[in-house]
């Protein structure tokens, strides 16, 4: 399965990256060379087979329903890249949430 | 916002279609601590001030699961006769957005914990049958405020983020398609969402406060011509915030789809809002492409197994369903049919039952609720639930009628009173003055009075025509301003003059 | 040079124990030797002197006072720069962190402080980790100081580099496909990735969640067993810890015999792909580890091969969605916030100037093997294969006890050797990648340098689940075998060079 140029561009866009020309052109060869070194992967996974999500077997982990102390906003805010109004303040948002 | 689109008239509509409805609803969960931290989901905190490395999604960060917010989807699911099930995982749900701290959402996807339900609402008497595909957990997102002319996201300068409702557990419960509800759509859709607010409130595992948006409703509707199999095109309708607009934005898409279909047209798949203000949907900005959320079962988190032992503990202590209730507090409160009818259909149950709790009777209670609150409510746009008078409130105004403090037509003024936020009832009765005239030597001056200004009257009862004495009791309530005991005059005036 | 810097963690905690030393001379003659060799090694982006030495002085005065200290206490330790320390620049070799502090320490990070090591700075990485040379840091690779012209491996070059540097006795890593074993075995240092849910992941910045997992690095066995016993262990902030006791390491790293322990060399570790010298060396350390009384057999595991596309695949679908948090939104490096853009172009600009080449590869790489109508084939096979590897892993140790291998097919490249061909980088981690998909034990031990090149080989280790104490047992034994041949430790050799210049 060879992925074109424009594949590359739309997954780029998925993952929200921007990419120069020279990096799409790029990536686009070596991304091809990776995807045939690991066709061997579809073709050695029997349907039998059970995938593993995780390597070891633990369930039910939870914790109790307790609260413990959050951090100081000012230490939150301080990190970020703008605030106003002790909020995180972002340009202009254009797409609706999912 | 778009210019009002062309309806159908809605009887038109249901002569030619019949609507298939959807429904997802999220419930916050009212856990003390969020989902995955222990940051506390109390509502309307400083900004930001219940956020720690987890719920902002810093890096290096982790889950870890709230057992109580597990506890309480398989109550959930129970309570809708779900199945459980026996292991499952998380998925992240991978999408962009600035409210999202780690740019995925926790979610269950193709292993939700409950599945397959099953629950029964009343629709003027007719039962109709609502089929639960699923109820899984997920997490709430952060807060946004958009700051501009607008207010709204559309023409917003920029935008400002609170994340303290981030990582608040929720539960989302997806209908399978309903149909066969004909023109009663609209109402089944709100009696559904209301047999599930007072199904989770009786479970006490959330506010169920629509307006604080701890229960939220996306309504997805699409239109099928009649005798037809094949399912239409549908919307979904979202920031549907109340019991009322759920009725009303389906009945405003049932009538807009269905003009669309009458001119030719074909239906747009596609999310639209719903409008309060101006009783209107209107599509939301279309996405840039389809969306692809690539899930894949969450690594941070281990896969939950509840145990058969602690699935049929927790099954043995559900509490009542609210059928069940309804038909049991029925018998006790001896009500009919119909009167019961018209608690629940109102959305009274609840606060009937409190009201009864508090001491009044239940004919009282029903009484109350279902006139003079119910009205007010009605004109203000508010569940009953918002109404500003408690139970106790209520049964006390009873209880001051009861005492002859007041009679029928001063609990109006008072409950006026209260309503409109002037204090207690036993403090606007005597900041106002209602109380009715106890005070016997004021009673006899009016009663005095009455006779000096209709003498006729008197005299007439003097020679035994005692029916004469409604035309002095109307006397003496018109000096008191109504504030006396009529059967109290009654006997005033007679002892006077027999 | 100050014989100081020479010395092991457990020597360094008996000499203060002794009141030979001090835990400020300690530190400062580890600062010191920042200073002299930074220059050339570049194994730390931020040396975090004043608290090193205001810690170091807090366990003197403890020690003075008489009170209780844990057995490493006053230690030093470098830490790499992908794990939270509040306070301190936190990185992970990228652009997009160059700015972040984070409010919390990772509990790798608070055990350390808490057993009274004294934390010297944050050690170069590849950028989040991927990598398999530290030249994807954005801030310049590290050099291997066997010779400065070549990788130090990675991702954690900066830790092991900085071991062999002598500017710190113990380090921390963490391994996703080798990131600890990989760097150990070029550097001729020691590498431990724990049991999967043997140590926290909470605060280490992830890279691939179901196979991250952070380990000790050292110099020498039992003082690598030492700072696993400190780091090690249940907690509760991490939903994939084990809830279970730590096998006994440091006992372990006591014994040197190994009669009775049955090793499985995997067949499939070997032969084409691989250097003379590296096969040469591990095959010599076969041999002195059945003098020390170890039955050594060949065991086959079918599957391995299969390994590095499956890692591919699993470890890039996880990077995708784990490096979607750097959004430029709440904290980290935000491009082009001028009023003209949008949240997602700003969003898009920042990302795009933020990530490196081998973050965006894989960033892509994992958006498609997981995207709709590619899932089953990619994501979904490799999790197939990713069970084939736990089978293979159980049917070998119901027949021995641990297996081997070469840590890495070839030792340490050049600089810019690989850096044009991703596949070749990824070849690095051939013999690492299968017990990070299967969750087991693994480490890598110095066997020697190769007749070839003069530089280190590792022989990799691998135990079963929970069995990382078999590790130990197996690496004092080649230990002690070795230094006997070599009349003292293979990183003399170093000192040798630098003395004779």
């Amino acid at each position: 399965m060879a992925l074109s140029r424009d594949d590359v561009a739309k997954l780029a866009d998925l993952a929200r990256l921007e990419l120069t020309e020279a990096e799409l052109e790029r990536l686009v060869g070596q991304l091809d060379l990776i995807l045939a070194s690991v066709a061997s992967v579809s073709q050695a996974a029997a349907a039998e087979v059970a995938p593993t999500s995780h390597a070891l077997a633990l369930v039910n982990v939870m914790r109790e329903d307790e609260v413990t102390e959050s951090l100081p906003p000012e230490a939150v805010l301080a990190m970020a890249p703008a605030v106003e109004e002790g909020r995180f303040r972002v340009p202009r948002i254009l797409g609706e949430s999912a | 916002m778009s210019p009002a689109e062309r309806l159908l008239d809605f009887d038109q509509a249901m002569a030619l279609f019949d609507p298939v409805l959807g429904l997802e609803v999220h419930v916050e969960l009212n856990t003390r601590s969020k989902m995955f931290c222990g940051c506390s989901t109390a509502f309307g905190a400083e900004p930001n001030s219940q956020t720690c490395p987890v719920c902002l999604g810093l890096p290096g960060s982790l889950p870890v699961l709230n057992r109580r917010a597990v506890e309480s989807a398989v109550r959930i699911g129970l309570a809708l006769n779900c199945s459980i099930a026996q292991w499952c995982r998380f998925a992240r749900k991978n999408y962009f957005y600035p409210d999202m701290p780690k740019d995925f959402q926790t979610s269950q996807y193709d292993e939700p914990i409950c599945q397959g339900g099953q629950v029964t609402v009343e629709v003027s008497g007719q039962p109709y049958l609502i089929e639960i595909e699923r109820a899984h957990m997920e997490e709430d997102a952060g807060k946004l405020v958009h700051v501009g002319v607008t207010g709204r996201i559309q023409g917003a300068d920029h935008s400002l983020l609170d994340y303290n409702r981030a990582g608040v557990p929720l539960i989302e419960i997806v209908t399978k398609p309903v149909t066969g509800t004909g023109a009663q759509a609209p109402q089944v859709a709100r009696a559904y969402v209301a047999y599930l607010r007072d199904l989770l409130r009786g479970l006490g595992v959330s506010d169920v406060r629509m307006e604080q948006g701890s229960l939220r409703c996306d309504a997805n509707v699409s239109l099928m011509p009649k005798g037809a199999s094949q399912l239409g095109t549908r919307t979904e309708t979202k920031n549907v915030n109340s019991l009322r607009s759920i009725e009303r934005a389906l009945r405003y898409e049932i009538r807009r789809q269905a003009a669309v279909l009458v001119d030719g047209g074909r239906v747009k798949q596609e999310t639209r809002h719903w409008h309060e203000d101006v009783g209107l949907t209107s599509p939301g900005r279309s996405k840039e492409q389809a969306e692809d959320y690539r899930y894949f079962p969450e690594p941070d988190l281990a896969p939950i197994a509840p145990s058969p032992e602690w699935v049929e503990r927790l099954r043995r202590d559900l509490p009542e369903a609210p059928d069940q209730r309804v038909a049991r507090l029925r018998l006790e409160w001896g009500f009919s049919e119909a009167e019961m009818r018209d608690v629940t259909g109102g959305g009274a149950l609840d606060r009937v039952a409190q009201t009864v709790a508090a001491g009044a009777t239940p004919t009282a209670a029903r009484k109350w609720w279902t006139t003079e609150l119910a009205r007010w409510a009605n004109q203000a746009g508010v569940e009953l639930d918002d109404v500003p008078m408690t139970p106790d409130q209520v049964a006390e105004v009873q209880a001051l009628i009861d005492r002859g403090v007041i009679n029928d037509k001063l609990a109006r003024r008072v409950f006026e009173a209260v309503l409109a936020g002037q204090g207690a009832p036993d403090e606007v009765v005597r900041s106002l003055g209602l109380a009715v005239v106890s005070d016997g030597a004021a009673l006899s001056q009016a009663v005095q009075r009455a006779i000096a200004a209709q003498p006729e009257a008197a005299q007439s009862i003097r020679q035994g025509k005692v029916q004469a004495v409604g035309a002095l009791i109307g006397q003496v309530m018109k000096d008191l301003r109504g504030q006396a005991d009529a059967a109290t005059v009654r006997q005033l005036i007679l002892d006077e003059l027999t | 040079m100050n014989e100081l810097i020479l010395k092991g963690a457990a020597e360094l905690s008996q000499l203060m124990a002794d009141g030979q030393v001090s835990s400020q001379e300690i530190t400062q003659a580890c600062l010191d030797r920042i200073a002299q060799v930074e220059s050339a090694v570049a194994a730390f982006l931020h040396v975090d002197a004043e608290r090193a030495l205001a810690q170091a002085q807090r366990i003197d005065r403890q020690r003075a006072a008489g009170q209780a200290l844990g057995p490493l206490a006053g230690v030093p330790v470098a830490l790499k720069d992908s794990f939270a320390y509040a306070g301190a620049p936190t990185t992970c070799g990228s652009l997009i962190l160059r700015d972040w502090i984070p409010p919390y320490n990772a509990t790798v990070t608070q055990r350390l402080l808490d057993a009274g090591l004294v934390i010297l700075g944050k050690t170069n990485l590849d950028e989040f980790a991927m990598g398999s040379s530290t030249e994807n840091s954005a801030f310049g690779p590290t050099h291997n100081p066997w010779d400065l012209e070549r990788v130090p491996g990675g991702s954690g070059g900066g830790s092991a580099a900085s071991l062999v540097a002598f500017e710190t006795p113990l380090a921390i890593g963490s391994d996703t496909g080798g990131s600890i074993r990989q760097p150990a075995a070029v550097t001729g240092t020691i590498g431990v990735k724990p049991t999967y849910g043997g140590s926290s992941r909470y605060g280490l910045v992830a890279m691939a969640s179901s196979l991250d997992q952070p380990g000790p690095c050292a110099r020498g066995v039992l003082d690598a067993a030492l700072l696993h016993r400190v780091i090690a262990g249940w907690d509760p902030k991490d939903s994939t810890s084990i809830d279970a006791p730590v096998p006994d390491v440091v006992q372990a790293a006591g014994q040197t015999d190994l009669t009775g322990l049955r090793i499985g060399v995997v067949k499939e570790l070997g032969g084409e792909g691989y250097a003379a010298g590296v096969e040469r060396r591990f095959t010599e350390a076969v041999g002195l580890l059945e003098a020390a009384g170890a039955q050594l057999s060949e065991v086959s595991c079918p599957h391995f091969p299969l390994a590095l596309g499956a890692y591919y695949l699993i470890m890039p679908s996880e990077v995708s969605s784990n490096l979607a948090r750097f959004d430029a939104v709440r904290y980290g490096w935000r491009v082009n916030d001028d009023g003209r853009h949008s949240v997602e172009q700003v969003m898009r600009r920042s990302r795009g100037a933020g990530f490196g080449d081998e973050a965006k590869r894989r960033i892509i790489l994992g958006t498609y093997a997981l995207s709709s109508g590619y899932y089953d084939a990619y994501y979904g096979s490799a999790q197939k294969v990713r069970t084939l590897i736990i089978e293979d892993f159980a049917a070998a140790f119901e027949r021995v006890d641990v297996l081997i291998s070469p840590a890495t097919p070839t030792t340490a490249f050049k600089l810019g050797e690989r850096a044009g061909d991703p596949l070749a980088m990824y070849k690095a981690d051939l013999c690492t990648i299968p017990s990070n998909l299967a969750g087991n034990a693994a480490a890598s031990f110095p066997v020697g340098l190769s007749p070839e090149d003069g530089m280190p080989v590792g022989l990799q280790v691998m135990a079963p689940p929970l069995a990382d104490d078999r590790l130990y047992r197996v690496g004092a034994a080649l230990e002690l075998a070795l230094r006997q041949q070599w009349s003292g430790p293979l990183w003399a050799e170093l000192v040798r060079r630098e003395e004779s210049r």
